[in-house]
């Protein structure tokens, strides 16, 4: 058994247990630390794959901050699992044979799975000879992808606009600070110098 | 890349529109800005569908064919932005007396059509899925502008819990289509797909985009949030709904179905039939119990809806025709309603039972009569041009074969024109009830408004100014 094999099935496993675990542990900060487990083994797949930029992206976007904010709002919102997961068992008859039907559904699609003549000339090469894949990406995104591109940057601003719509209030009576008002105040205003006599008050 | 660039110049232009407002808005008068920032966000949509209808007579492709400027596509375009313009500047005394106005909303108006432009010139799933996400996105903000009200959170939470349902099942089609053939644009797929009847892999593909499709229509069965969100969204919010992004989605619809999957019509156009016919039975019924006014009109747009999918379902150019004079004259029907809606109040509060209109013809039968025209062209009542628009779909189905389809829509049509003339009803004939008269409007913009919208359902029978052969040429341009 090759080495790259042998790292496949190890990999394989880790997404599979972690995946597993993730639904099934009763204590949910262990759910997240096997989503992070899953994570992790499925970027070894991409290495193994030859995508090395998409598995750092798991790694980096994934565990380094959605993995984590998962954990944060896990530990810090008191969200009682024990009464979720208690309504479940009234609806796992129904979901089960949703499951069943939607299993049999796609066994009917992928059973007579077939691609178009031709596929394999239509669809780019992965990676162009003497590329690495990081600037393969850039070259596609900022190329052919651009419009496309572009477009994601403003679904981006429309999102913070709308968190800030729909989260700010600005509350009156309360004391801000205005940074150029507090630069430019005048020592003249500010302050006034009296000249006090020897003996003698205000 | 000139060339490209210069074909998505109006795109560009509201887009660098929309994000130089925002800023300007933001470093000096806040909300203060909002009228200023309304009137020229609907100035700078009338300048580029003026820029859009004049220029440009021949297709061109941009960005390796994701993007599609084509005859059907300026047609939609125009579209979306007059509505879109009329339904801001509708909008404005509304949001303004009711201390709702701010600046975001015209901006994240001009961003959601936008996103509209794109749709409706899509070439390619990606840049398709790119459009519909910037518009949806924006609209789901809007919905929950009114963030004080239970009602307007709760019809944005459930629109964008919904919608993120509908692009996922989007999504998972359009995966499937590229499992099969390949490449993402229409061009590659309608090449893939080949004539006569579709791969099943390829068929499970189309079936869940258009069901993804379906519910950005509002078609049924996937029309479930309609009801909800027009009654909890602003008023001025739901006129916007009812109008441009409709138009939108409908063209996409037309737009993906003949561009990418155009040589297996006879396999989608018995789906749409029966999207159509559940659509027109659904809207006609159910809102025989309404007695919320924008409810009823929530459920008088899936029955629209139904009625424009019939020119789809045909899959003709004569089809498409048909759909775009019905959504055009869907539109010009839905602003002069909304137009009256957004004038109904008591106190000056907004009012939204039927019930407020008893006898109204007495207290201002100028307007009630605007309003009987218009009711009367939603029922598709003869001398009406909503009248003419449900012709133009019969024939079209006529036309395509679909008999059946045709005989249903007059049934529903019929059962349908019950809620429409129980407002006349009630508005004529209905009973005296002191205090029950609604405020006199002082706004001249919804007079205008709701005129012009009865005049030219009167007027267009004469002459549909130019919009049929518009039309016509649109969907030449599309279906060949």
């Amino acid at each position: 058994m090759s080495v790259a094999l042998l790292a496949f099935y190890l990999f394989a496993a880790g997404v599979l247990t972690g995946g597993l675990f993730t639904v099934l542990s009763r204590n949910p900060v262990h759910s997240v630390l096997f989503l992070i487990l899953a994570f992790f083994s499925a970027s070894g797949l991409f290495v193994l794959l030859g995508a090395e930029f998409i598995a750092m992206l798991l790694l980096i976007v994934y565990v380094g901050a959605v993995a984590v904010l998962f954990l944060f709002v896990v530990m810090m919102l008191d969200v009682d699992f024990a009464e979720l997961k208690g309504n479940m068992a009234q609806f796992l008859p129904a979901g089960l044979a949703i499951a069943v039907v939607l299993l049999l559904v796609l066994g009917l699609a992928f059973g007579d799975w077939h691609m178009s003549e031709g596929v394999s000339a239509a669809r780019a090469a992965v990676t162009p000879e003497g590329t690495d894949n990081t600037a393969a990406l850039g070259l596609l995104l900022y190329d052919q992808y651009f419009m496309i591109f572009q477009l994601a940057g403003l679904i981006l601003l429309v999102a913070m606009i709308g968190a800030i719509v729909l989260t700010l209030r600005h509350r009156d009576g309360i004391k801000r600070q205005d940074v150029l008002q507090q630069m430019w105040r005048d020592p003249k205003d500010a302050m006034e110098l009296k000249d006090v006599k020897p003996g003698q008050g205000l | 890349m000139q060339a490209d660039l210069n074909t998505i110049l109006p795109e560009i232009l509201i887009a660098l529109y929309a994000m130089l407002a925002l800023v300007a808005a933001v470093y000096t008068g806040k909300d203060k800005l909002a009228a200023p920032i309304t009137y020229l966000t609907a100035a700078v949509f009338l300048g580029m569908s003026a820029y859009i209808g004049l220029n440009g007579s021949d297709a061109t492709a941009a960005f390796g064919g994701m993007f599609q400027d084509d005859a059907f596509a300026r047609f939609a375009k125009v579209m979306i932005l007059v509505s879109a313009a009329a339904v801001l500047v509708m909008g404005m005394g509304y949001l303004e007396s009711r201390n709702m106005m701010k600046f975001e909303y015209p901006i994240l108006v001009a961003l959601s059509v936008v996103g509209m432009m794109f749709m409706v010139s899509a070439g390619d799933l990606m840049a398709l899925y790119m459009g519909l996400e910037l518009q949806s996105l924006a609209l789901y903000v809007i919905a929950a502008m009114r963030r004080d009200s239970v009602r307007s959170t709760e019809a944005g939470l459930k629109y964008f819990v919904l919608g993120a349902l509908s692009s996922g099942l989007l999504l998972y089609g359009a995966s499937l289509v590229y499992g099969y053939a390949g490449t993402t644009l229409f061009s590659g797929i309608i090449a893939a797909a080949g004539e006569g009847l579709a791969p099943i892999g390829l068929l499970f593909g189309l079936v869940f985009v258009m069901a993804g499709l379906a519910f950005k229509v509002s078609a049924v069965p996937f029309h479930m949030w309609t009801p909800d969100v027009y009654e909890g969204s602003p008023t001025p919010v739901t006129a916007f709904f009812a109008t441009a992004p409709k138009v939108a989605a409908m063209a996409l619809f037309a737009r993906v179905l003949h561009d990418a999957f155009g040589g297996v019509s006879a396999d989608w156009s018995q789906v749409l039939a029966l999207l159509s016919m559940l659509s027109m039975f659904l809207g006609a019924i159910a809102a025989i119990g309404q007695t919320n006014i924008k409810r009823l009109m929530a459920y008088s747009s899936i029955a629209h809806m139904g009625y424009a999918l019939i020119g789809v379902a045909a899959g003709t150019a004569l089809g498409v025709e048909a759909m775009l004079t019905y959504m055009a004259i869907y539109v010009t029907m839905n602003i002069g309603t909304f137009a009256f809606i957004l004038s109904m109040e008591r106190d000056g509060l907004p009012v939204t039972d039927i019930s407020a209109l008893n006898l109204y013809s007495k207290a201002e039968p100028g307007k009630a009569l605007a309003l009987l025209v218009l009711l009367f062209s939603l029922a598709g009542v003869p001398p009406m041009l909503g009248f003419f628009a449900k012709l133009g779909v019969w024939r079209a189905g006529v036309d395509a074969g679909l008999y059946w389809l045709v005989v249903a829509s007059a049934v529903a049509s019929a059962i349908g024109a019950f809620y429409y003339l129980r407002i006349v009803y009630y508005m004529y004939f209905g009973e005296e009830d002191a205090g029950s008269t609604l405020d006199k409007s002082r706004s001249p913009v919804l007079w205008i408004m709701l005129m012009g919208s009865a005049a030219l359902m009167l007027i267009g029978v004469i002459s549909l100014f130019g919009i049929d052969s518009a039309a016509a040429q649109a969907a030449a341009a599309l279906v060949n």
